[in-house]
C-alpha cells in the first residue's frame, strides 16, 4: 500500500508571534520551525500501517521552499521511505491542495493523509479540497484509522461524539489526537535519512484564492483582577454583576 | 444573488453555532441589499426552521430524506450545492465546526469559490474587496483575509457573533429535494457513537465552562469541578496530561491538539497555562483562573483570578452559586 503524508512546516508551538513591519508577512527572524504537530499523528500512523503490512511505502509531501528540508529530512528519520518537496511558497490552502492533488494523481497512492489543520494558518481546509480535486472520499477529523485490505475503518469526531465511517481506498483523512503516540527520530533513523531520496519538484500552476491583507496581535489583556481566597465568593457577584457572563 | 446559510440540526433542534450562522449570513445580506437563504442538515423540525426568522432568515430549504440525520460529507456537499445552484447563491455561510469545515472545503472546490475558515467578525466590503478578519497562529494572531473571485464561503466561529433574536419573525420553509442517490450515501457512518457530556452540554457549542488540570490531582476530586459547572449550567473540560492518564475523556481535552472553546466564561482550575493549553482557550471572552501558585503563566492570560487552593476555593464557588440563583 502506497501511503502519501502532507507535511507542513510550522513555527515552533512557544513563538511569539510577530509580524514585519507593514504587517503583511509573519517574522521568520530567529523562529525555530517544526513539523506541524497534527502531521505527527498521520505519519506516525502511516508508518505503524505500513509495519504492520510487512510491505508498502510512506512518502512525504512537503509544499515549501529550501528551508523546510530540515524537517522534511525529520520525517524521513521518523521512518518514512522518501519524500517531494515543491519548491513553492505555500500561498494559501486552494495553492497548496493543487500541488497535492497534482502529485497524488500522478503517483497512484492509496491513502493520503495529513494532520487536521496547521497550527499557523488554521485553515482546516486542505484534505477537503484535496479529496475534492481527486474525486476520492476525505474523513476529517479522524482520530482512528485501520486497514483491512483496501478497507479503512475510522473515527470521525463529531461535535458530541464520533461516527465510525468505513472508506476504500484511495481515500484522504485529515488525523488528530488520540490517532496515535507521534515518534521522534533515533539515531540509526537520523542517520539513514541523509541517505533517503527527496525529490524537488515545481508547482504546477500559481493560483490562489484568498490572499492575505495584513495581521494583527489580539489586544492586550488588561490585567488579571485578583480576588482573596478567603472571599471567593466575590468572584461569582462579579462575574455576574461587572464581566456580566454568568 | 442571495447569501446561503448553512444550518447545522440536532435532534429536531438548530445548533445554538447555527443561529449564530444564520444572524452572519442575515447580516451580510443586508450589506449586499439582499436576502438570505438557509438549508438545513441534521434532524430538524419544520417549526424549529420557521424560527430562523427571528436570526433574519426568509426562506429555509429542507430535505426530508432520513439519511441526513448523520453527517455524510458525500450527501451533504451535494445538497448544499445543489441549494446554492438553486439560489443562485455568490455567498455560503457554514459553522467552522467539524461538519462546517469538512463540506466547506470540498464546495469551495466543487463551487470554485473563495474560502476562508476561523471568520471571527462581518466582512468588509469597501472599493470592491472582501475581506475578513480570521484567527490564526492558535489564538495568538488574526489575519484579515481577502477573498477574491465571484463565489465566497465563510465559515464562521462559535461565539464570535451574537445570533439576532427578532421575536416573532418567521421563516417560509420550502420542501427541498438535491436528488440523493445511493452512491451519495457511500461514506454515511456505520456507527454513531454519542458521549457522555457532563450535564447534557456540549463542550463545543458551551457558553460556560470549568477546566479542571493536573492540580486537581485525580479524577476521585473532579466532583469538584462537576458541582460548580453543574451550578453554573457549564460543559467541563480539561488539560492534555488530564486525558492522557485518563482521568477525564479524550473528549474534554482542550487547546492545541484538543478542542477549541471560545466560550463567554472559562474557568480553570489547577491549570498552569502552558502555551499549548492556551492555544484552545485564549479567545474565550472572559478567564477565571485558580492556581496556588501566583507564578503560573496562566494568571496573564486571565481576566479573575484566585491564588488559592483548588479544594479550598471551588466548593465557595458553588455555594455563591447556589446562593445567587
Ligand atoms: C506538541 C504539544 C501539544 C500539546 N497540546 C496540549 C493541549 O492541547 N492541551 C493541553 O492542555 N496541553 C497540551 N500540551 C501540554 C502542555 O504543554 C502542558 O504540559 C499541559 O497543558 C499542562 O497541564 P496542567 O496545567 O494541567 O498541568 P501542570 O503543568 O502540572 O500544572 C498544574 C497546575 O496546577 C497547580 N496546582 C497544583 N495543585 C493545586 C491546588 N491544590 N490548587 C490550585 N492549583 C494547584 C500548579 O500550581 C500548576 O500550575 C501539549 C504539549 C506539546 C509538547
Amino acid at each position: 500500500m502506497k501511503f502519501l503524508v502532507c507535511i507542513s512546516n510550522v513555527p515552533d508551538t512557544t513563538t511569539k508571534i510577530t509580524f514585519t513591519p507593514d504587517n503583511k508577512e509573519f517574522n521568520k527572524a530567529g523562529v525555530q520551525f517544526v513539523i506541524n504537530p497534527w502531521d505527527e499523528y498521520a505519519l506516525t500512523r502511516a508508518i505503524e500501517l505500513k509495519e504492520a503490512q510487512g510491505a508498502g511505502t510512506v512518502t512525504v509531501l512537503n509544499v515549501g521552499e529550501a528551508d523546510t528540508e530540515p524537517n522534511i529530512r525529520k520525517a524521513l528519520a521518523i521512518g518514512a521511505d522518501d519524500a517531494i518537496r515543491v519548491n513553492a511558497h505555500p500561498k494559501d490552502a486552494f495553492f497548496v491542495a493543487q500541488q497535492i492533488a497534482s502529485i497524488a494523481k500522478d503517483g497512484g497512492y492509496d491513502v493520503i493523509l495529513m494532520g487536521k489543520e496547521s497550527i499557523d494558518y488554521n485553515g482546516f481546509q486542505v484534505h477537503g479540497m484535496v479529496g475534492e480535486l481527486l474525486g476520492i472520499p476525505t474523513v476529517a477529523p479522524a482520530m482512528k484509522l485501520d486497514m483491512s485490505g483496501n478497507t479503512a475503518t475510522l473515527e470521525r469526531e463529531i461535535e458530541g461524539g464520533k461516527e465510525i465511517v468505513e472508506v476504500n481506498t484511495p481515500f484522504v483523512a485529515s488525523c488528530q489526537q488520540p490517532m496515535c503516540e507521534p515518534r521522534i527520530p533515533n539515531m540509526r533513523g537520523i542517520m539513514t535519512a541523509r541517505t533517503k531520496p527527496l525529490k524537488v519538484v515545481e508547482p504546477t500552476g500559481d493560483a490562489a484564492r484568498t490572499e492575505v491583507a495584513a495581521f494583527a496581535l489580539p489586544p492586550q489583556k488588561q490585567g488579571v483582577k485578583l480576588i482573596p481566597a478567603e472571599s471567593a465568593g466575590e468572584l461569582i457577584k462579579l462575574l455576574r454583576n461587572e464581566a456580566k457572563v454568568i | 444573488m442571495s447569501v446561503l446559510v448553512v444550518v447545522e440540526c440536532d435532534g429536531g433542534e438548530v445548533k445554538k453555532s447555527s443561529l449564530e450562522v444564520a444572524s452572519y449570513g442575515s447580516q451580510v445580506a443586508q450589506m449586499l441589499g439582499t436576502t438570505a437563504t438557509a438549508v438545513a442538515v441534521g434532524e430538524a423540525t419544520e417549526a424549529n426552521l420557521a424560527k430562523l426568522g427571528e436570526q433574519g432568515i426568509t426562506k429555509v430549504l429542507h430535505d426530508a430524506e432520513p439519511r441526513l440525520k448523520d453527517f455524510v460529507n458525500g450527501a451533504y456537499t451535494k445538497l448544499i450545492a445543489a441549494a446554492a445552484q438553486k439560489e443562485d447563491a455568490k455567498i455560503i455561510v457554514l459553522a467552522n465546526s467539524n461538519i462546517g469545515a469538512s463540506v466547506g472545503s470540498r464546495l469551495s472546490i466543487r463551487l470554485q469559490a473563495s474560502i476562508a475558515t476561523n471568520v471571527v467578525e462581518l466582512p468588509k466590503t469597501d472599493g470592491g474587496s472582501f475581506t475578513v478578519k480570521r484567527g490564526a497562529f492558535s489564538g495568538k494572531a488574526f489575519a484579515d483575509v481577502k477573498l477574491d473571485g465571484d463565489r465566497k464561503i465563510i465559515a464562521v466561529k462559535k461565539n464570535s457573533i451574537e445570533a439576532l433574536h427578532q421575536a416573532g419573525k418567521t421563516a417560509q420553509v420550502e420542501a427541498f429535494s438535491a436528488q440523493l442517490s445511493d452512491a451519495d450515501f457511500a461514506d454515511a457512518p456505520k456507527q454513531v457513537v454519542m458521549q457522555d457530556q457532563a450535564g447534557g452540554i456540549l463542550l463545543p457549542e458551551a457558553d460556560l465552562v470549568v477546566s479542571g488540570g493536573r492540580g486537581m490531582k485525580g479524577p476521585e476530586n473532579w466532583n469538584l469541578i462537576e458541582d460548580l459547572a453543574k451550578a453554573l449550567g457549564a460543559a467541563t473540560a480539561c488539560s492534555k496530561p488530564v486525558s492522557d492518564v485518563d482521568w477525564r475523556p479524550h473528549h474534554e481535552h482542550v487547546g492545541q491538539t484538543g478542542i477549541t472553546v471560545s466560550p463567554n466564561l472559562y474557568i480553570a482550575c489547577g491549570i498552569s497555562g502552558a502555551i499549548q493549553h492556551l492555544a484552545g482557550v485564549n479567545s474565550s471572552k472572559v478567564i477565571v483562573v485558580i492556581n496556588k501558585d501566583p507564578e503560573a503563566p496562566f494568571f496573564k492570560a486571565a481576566d479573575y483570578g484566585i491564588v488559592g487552593d483548588v479544594f479550598d476555593v471551588l466548593p465557595k464557588l458553588t455555594q455563591a452559586v447556589k446562593e445567587l440563583n
